[in-house]
């Protein structure tokens, strides 16, 4: 039983984050990435904005999106190095750098959530 | 249709040469003959040194799995005609196996992760003679029929690109028939199978490519049991994880 | 005779196997293996938005000058390709994924497997309505 590998939790994470990309982020890039700065839709007000990004379930959900969207890619990116560079004896960089990042990067995004002001 | 089609086929006798090569060899293309009626023809008429695996020649037996144009397949089961149009196909071993000599590969390995996964049903207890045998229902056999269609061609094999990256991966049809044996409702395996598939290769290398699924002669959809495969595992990580105390 | 029979590794009865090796361009070999590693490559725009997105926050947050020069930067043509690129990427994992989802679910009803496109089909419908409930609340903001 011991020597099960950890695989299933990054996988969850993995698929999880995979649900919540899907989702969430094609309307969102295209809104707030592309629609709004290039004129296409009128976008909201500043301050408009700012009183939706401010509300707690905003928040909570922005977080939610960002750290399993971080964890989608870590283990995709992961198994992309391995397969598609065929660097898996790198392992010892790789998998820190992928999980790693996905973890300063939700703290990031918790950080800056959370000081919304 | 032309007279003749030419076969390209992979030539390799390693007392002979370090790499493989190529030889042509012009077949009648017949109507109604496959790739194998034309190596069977090579090897009667043309060159009697060509070397190659096959059996039933009807798709059940599963040993003449080749690479036909870049393609996984049985070559009992795949017609000449169709490749009327390009005047010539390339016939090679399977790939990501080990050569043995022109078109023959080493499938020992394909052999030790098959076992490892322990394809029979086990029981913890065996239910004496005299209550007679095990039922069945239809439904509990619909549940991993699909799977016992498997005939160990290993086209899937040649088909899935982590088996040629990764050593350590059990692959489709090994943890398709894991699958097989763990929904059958007469088996009491899955934890003994789990401890094999859940290792960090196992079945983790899997990165649902999905070409094994597209190989298969037979429509067992390896990587359809491979997804499922690491829901259950997950779940039971999680049950594990959760109830460390419940009785295995 | 070709070098083969001199070599000490090689003996009449045990025939040197040949290991082809993989090519670090394996996955240009075939289209379905590009279209894998295109559906794999859709995590580096995944992050790349999750990074714009905290970019966005941050500029929002700082003021309506810091957020009016952050639109600058939106519009700046390189900006904008790679969102475009952006775009099909993150849609391209989407549709993926919800063609995927159906076969790594077994799910059974009175015994029978149910069709992928009843596991799909409402995963597309989910989609659109989450996009249209999230466009909603951004357009009235």
């Amino acid at each position: 039983m011991a020597k099960r590998s950890n695989e299933p939790i990054l996988w969850v994470l993995f698929s999880a984050g995979g649900v919540v990309a899907a989702f969430l982020i094609p309307v969102l890039l295209f809104l707030l990435f592309l629609a709004f700065p290039l004129g296409w839709i009128e976008s909201p007000s500043y301050t408009g904005l700012l009183g939706l990004v401010r509300l707690p379930i905003t928040r909570v959900v922005l977080f939610i999106l960002c750290f399993f969207s971080l964890f989608h890619w870590a283990h995709r990116f992961r198994y992309t190095l391995y397969d598609g560079l065929q660097i898996k004896h790198l392992n010892q960089l790789i998998f820190p750098f992928c999980y790693g990042g996905a973890l300063v990067g939700s703290v990031l995004a918790g950080y800056i959530l959370w000081n919304m002001g | 249709m032309a007279d003749t089609i030419t076969l390209e086929v992979t030539r390799y006798s390693p007392e002979l040469e370090t790499e493989p090569r190529l030889q042509e060899y012009e077949v009648p293309l017949r109507k109604d003959w496959v790739v194998l009626d034309a190596l069977n023809h090579i090897k009667d008429k043309v060159d009697g040194s060509l070397t190659f695996r096959w059996s039933c020649r009807m798709g059940i037996c599963g040993s003449c799995g080749m690479m036909v144009n870049g393609e996984p397949k049985l070559t009992c089961a795949t017609f000449l005609s169709s490749y009327a149009a390009q005047g010539r196909i390339r016939v090679q071993p399977l790939r990501y196996f080990p050569v043995v000599r022109d078109l023959v590969v080493a499938l020992e390995d394909f052999m030790g992760k098959l076992q490892s996964v322990k394809p029979w049903l086990i029981r913890k207890e065996e239910k004496p003679l005299s209550e007679g045998e095990y039922l069945q229902t239809p439904e509990q056999l619909d549940l991993y029929k699909q799977f016992s269609m498997c005939i160990n061609c290993v086209l899937c094999y040649a088909a899935c690109p982590v088996v040629g990256l990764d050593p350590g991966f059990i692959g489709p049809a090994a943890i398709a028939l894991a699958q097989r044996y763990n929904m059958d409702s007469r088996d009491q395996g899955a934890q003994e199978r789990m401890d094999v598939l859940a290792q960090h290769e196992g079945i983790w290398g899997c990165t649902f490519v999905g070409d094994c699924t597209k190989a298969c002669p037979k429509k067992v959809d390896p990587a359809g049991a491979i997804q499922q495969y690491k829901l259950t595992a997950t779940l039971d990580r999680l049950k594990s994880f959760l109830m460390p105390w419940g009785a295995k | 005779m070709s070098g083969a029979r001199q070599d000490p590794a090689y003996t009449e009865f045990r025939p040197r196997w040949y290991r082809a090796h993989v090519s670090t361009w394996w996955w240009m070999g075939r289209w379905s293996y590009l279209k894998f590693i295109l559906r794999e490559i859709s995590s580096v725009f995944v992050a790349w938005f999750v990074a714009e997105l905290l970019l966005a926050l941050t500029a929002l947050s700082s003021g309506p000058q810091d957020y009016a020069g952050f639109q600058e930067f939106l519009r700046d043509p390189v900006v904008v390709a790679v969102n475009l690129i952006s775009l099909f990427f993150v849609t391209f994992h989407a549709i993926t994924w919800f063609n995927l989802a159906p076969k790594a679910m077994a799910v059974r009803v009175g015994g029978k497997r149910i069709p992928d496109l009843w596991i799909a089909g409402p995963n597309y419908l989910a989609w659109a309505g989450v996009s249209a409930i999230v466009a909603w609340f951004l357009l009235r903001a």
